[in-house]
């Protein structure tokens, strides 16, 4: 199996480099057979990949510790879907998930497009192919996941425990899937470069993948904020990491380019800026991929250790696209880039979305300065020098109070020009609901003030009110016209401009969002504190009392996955009762280490399990780390039984019995004598609405994505009519 | 006015707003900055009240827990040279002995043991232990080590 999978990358590398060959030699002499071979080229690199992938998968799911990515990464104790999702907790498995859908989704792209773009497709298949090959290469030469050892050892390391969530089988696919997306507008925007057809018609072509890359990412940062939230035991959802910051950013350029494309759309203008951003978003996407990569700067999620081999594949590679990238749009700029026209006035749709650019490309400024700081500071100084959080919230908390503005303000202006007296009648009402929100927020506001969060209460409001009376508009207009329903008449308002009618949800639920982050942010309380049974502990007027240990072993497969150690935690206000909460921590068995036979299960990764009230306006969270120093001279006692009895030749079947009873008894004495515990409670305000303005934004986006039926036809019949051409042609 | 000379001064006030960013985000990130230093650097010299973002490995059975706050050294990651952390806050799951850690610390201050160092409230990080693998699982060698 290993070496068909090998095979498979050494054909797949061959593959791609006579793909890149084929189509670029085809493009300059216009031999449309080897054009058409580049093309085949790359469905045949999205096959081999597909095949590797599977045999990957495939040994994950057996536990064939032959392979040392399994064997390292996995064990038979892993549940079998943590095992499937354990391939891309590895280097190897990462970078065949990588691979596998930058080919698949560009599969996918050229093959919807055949006819169209004729002259910029094959410049486009060439640098996709052209990352396929770079992927394939970093595998084969420093990082296969075919790689296999004679003897298999007879368990594996097992999965990180703190990787053991449900949106951790997701998250990476979805941020992959972001990644190699945005490859695509990436790729294509080269093409255009260099046949100097930078018209909207390219941009057009791509959009849907720039928005499902746009999706795919905001998905995947999601999935990862709310597995922070959930798993990590701090009880925050962001925290400025560089490899969090590595996602956002060709997110938030890409947000940039979803906005500005519609100005050269409409206009004819920002071709130099679209054309920036979008080969900027490309570079950052592969950036992002190198910093989880690379372990070049410091990070909780940093995979691989400094130094390694892999920083420099991907370093040459960043650098040959950033100077290709400057090069094509210098080149270009006075001619294919040339705007056909100008801004009329500053108050135009044009301006509010050139603003929504400049705030979100400063954002990303911002948050690349900050990540890349430590490298920044010790090329400087010498000395290597980081900033914190309070640094990035310094800047970005006013700047995305001026973007949520400026998504309430831009929809409604008219393009070209608006005067003041039309722009007031647009927003008076969202302005009178803004003014509402403003003079609630002066009444109720809390003691400590947090007046960036109050700011955002108001713009945020203001914003969803826009987007809600556009959307009010437009039905009641429809049903003006048309006689219809209200439902039905909301329903055909979306399916008639998707793109419009989606992008105000959008604009709801990112206001919805930032208005949870504002208030969960700005007004959680939290208490670190260490508790006996009985004990209590009050924070925001809610009293949190440990009733009593929670202790248990549980096991998969008949082996024994992990010790939990916990409690059952009560919330009461105002003396009525509230919640049950469990917090727990499960302790996972070191695999082959040389330490006792009891203590070894102590030894291996821990990780918490929270305990969570999830409310529409709180939520109480609750974290423990138990003391486990009273169960420890217990534990080496054990120790030294089993290492007696080993040395008096205890059959395996019996020392597996005696070990169970060893460790039933351990949880029995936690249960009946328990230690203090050290808990985290936090009341967090308005965290579910993270969860729901991250929903609403899918639910736009999806709606925005989504092709229309006209739009289909119209491609089938452009379809159609090139290939009638092309039998012209050939008659 | 003059077209051309509009767009000249949209383009003066945009290149302004730029630079001025780039130049507040370099004096605010040297100087909110902390210094990344390993225990032996801090051994050398420390200035007190400056923080100090210090990185190193979590020495084996130094860990003590209080009812207060955690206690533990730091060591260098390639010699035994290390300082002592008290600290209080969120504790992240990967934490433990011989782990790499990075915490924003200052001096203890004259009234603590020298060489003693605080640990700022919530700024405790614990490298991802996918990290670490083991070298030969099953095999009596393995144990947790830098891939």
């Amino acid at each position: 199996m290993a070496t068909v999978g090998q095979a498979c990358l050494i054909f797949a590398l061959g593959f791609s480099i006579y793909g890149v060959g084929a189509s670029l030699v085809g493009a300059r002499t216009g031999r449309e057979a080897l054009v058409r071979s580049g093309r085949r080229s790359l469905y045949v690199l999205f096959a081999l990949a597909a095949i590797a992938f599977l045999i990957t998968e495939f040994a994950f799911f057996t536990s064939d510790f032959h392979f040392t990515v399994v064997a390292t990464h996995s064990s038979t104790t892993t549940p079998w879907y943590y095992r499937l999702a354990a391939m891309w907790s590895s280097q190897q498995g990462s970078l065949m998930l990588w691979l596998t859908l930058l080919a698949g989704w560009s599969s996918l792209c050229v093959v919807m497009l055949r006819g169209r773009l004729r002259d910029v497709a094959p410049y486009a298949v060439a640098v996709l192919l052209g990352f396929g090959a770079f992927f394939t290469a970093v595998m084969l030469f420093s990082a296969s996941p075919f790689e296999t050892v004679p003897v298999a050892p007879p368990e594996g390391t097992g999965l990180n425990p703190l990787l053991r969530h449900p949106s951790m089988m997701i998250h990476p696919i979805m941020l992959y899937s972001g990644y190699t997306l945005f490859t695509i507008p990436f790729a294509f925007a080269v093409g255009a470069l260099i046949v100097r057809r930078v018209d909207a018609e390219w941009l057009r072509a791509t959009r849907v993948y720039a928005l499902a890359a746009w999706l795919a990412l905001g998905v995947g940062i999601i999935l990862g904020a709310r597995w922070s939230y959930a798993e990590l035991g701090w009880g925050g959802y962001w925290a400025w990491d560089p490899v969090e910051n590595a996602a956002l950013l060709p997110w938030l350029t890409g947000t940039a380019f979803l906005h500005s494309v519609k100005i050269q759309e409409r206009r004819g203008m920002m071709k130099i800026w679209n054309a920036s951003l979008v080969l900027a978003t490309g570079v950052l996407a592969i950036l992002g991929t190198f910093l989880v990569r690379s372990g070049v700067l410091d990070s909780i999620h940093a995979f691989v250790q400094e130094g390694n081999g892999v920083a420099w594949f991907f370093t040459a590679l960043i650098v040959v696209m950033i100077v290709g990238s400057v090069y094509l749009v210098i080149t270009r700029r006075d001619n294919a880039l040339k705007s056909e026209s100008r801004l009329d006035s500053l108050l135009s749709r044009e301006s509010a979305f050139l603003g929504n650019n400049l705030v979100l490309v400063a954002i990303a400024f911002v948050v690349l300065w900050g990540t890349f700081f430590p490298l920044i500071s010790e090329a400087l100084t010498g000395q290597k020098e980081a900033v914190g959080p309070p640094w990035f919230d310094q800047y970005t908390v006013p700047l995305v109070l001026i973007l949520v503005l400026l998504s309430g303000i831009g929809p409604v202006i008219a393009w070209r020009r608006t005067s003041w007296s039309r722009l007031w009648r647009s927003m008076r009402v969202p302005a009178l609901v803004a003014l509402l929100v403003a003079i609630g927020c002066v009444i109720w506001s809390p003691a400590n003030g947090a007046v960036s969060a109050m700011i955002m209460f108001v713009v945020g409001a203001f914003a969803i009110a826009t987007s809600v009376q556009e959307l009010w508009r437009g039905t009641r207009a429809r049903q003006a016209m048309t006689g219809e329903g209200p439902l039905s008449a909301f329903r055909l308002l979306l399916a008639r401009n998707r793109a419009r009618y989606g992008g105000f949800i959008v604009h709801i639920g990112v206001a919805v969002l930032f208005i949870g982050i504002a208030a969960s942010s700005s007004f959680q309380s939290v208490r670190d504190v260490r508790l006996d049974v009985g004990e209590q502990t009050t924070l925001d007027g809610y009293t949190f009392t440990y009733v009593k240990p929670v202790a248990k072993i549980e096991t998969q497969g008949g082996r024994l996955e992990r010790i939990t150690l916990g409690s059952q935690v009560r919330a009461t206000k105002d003396g009525k009762f509230v919640a049950n909460l469990y917090p727990n921590r499960g302790y996972y068995p070191a695999v082959g280490s040389m330490l006792g036979a009891v203590s070894t299960y102590f030894a291996g990764e821990s990780t918490s399990e929270i305990g969570l009230k999830a409310g529409v306006t709180k939520d109480l969270w609750v974290a423990e780390t138990p003391d486990i120093s009273s169960l420890m001279p217990v534990v080496r006692r054990g120790d030294a039984v089993f290492e007696k009895a080993a040395s008096q030749g205890l059959e395996p079947k019996a020392r597996s019995i005696f070990l169970a009873a060893a460790l039933n008894g351990l949880t029995t004495r936690y249960r009946e004598n328990p230690p203090p515990a050290q808990f985290r409670v936090l009341v967090s305000p308005m965290v579910f609405w993270i969860w729901i303005g991250s929903i609403i934004v899918i639910i736009g986006a999806v709606i925005a994505a989504w092709p229309a039926v006209g739009g289909v036809r119209d491609r089938v019949r452009a379809r159609q009519a090139a290939r009638v051409a092309e039998d012209l042609g050939r008659a | 006015m003059d077209p051309a000379r509009k767009r000249r001064i949209r383009m003066v006030v945009a290149l302004s707003c730029a630079l001025l960013l780039v130049g507040a985000l370099a004096y605010t990130s040297f100087s909110a900055a902390s210094t990344a230093v390993q225990p032996s650097q801090l051994l050398a010299s420390t200035n007190p009240g400056e923080s100090y973002q210090l990185t190193g490995k979590v020495v084996d059975g130094s860990v003590v827990r209080s009812r207060e706050a955690i206690r533990f050294r730091v060591r260098d990651r390639t010699s035994k040279k290390s300082v002592a952390v008290s600290y209080i806050g969120a504790v992240p799951d990967p934490f433990r002995e011989g782990r790499e850690v990075i915490i924003t610390v200052r001096s203890a201050g004259a009234a603590a043991p020298p060489h003693s160092f605080v640990g700022e409230k919530d700024t405790l990080i614990t490298k991802c232990p996918s990290k670490f693998k083991e070298s030969e699982p099953g095999s009596p060698a393995s144990g947790a080590k830098k891939s």
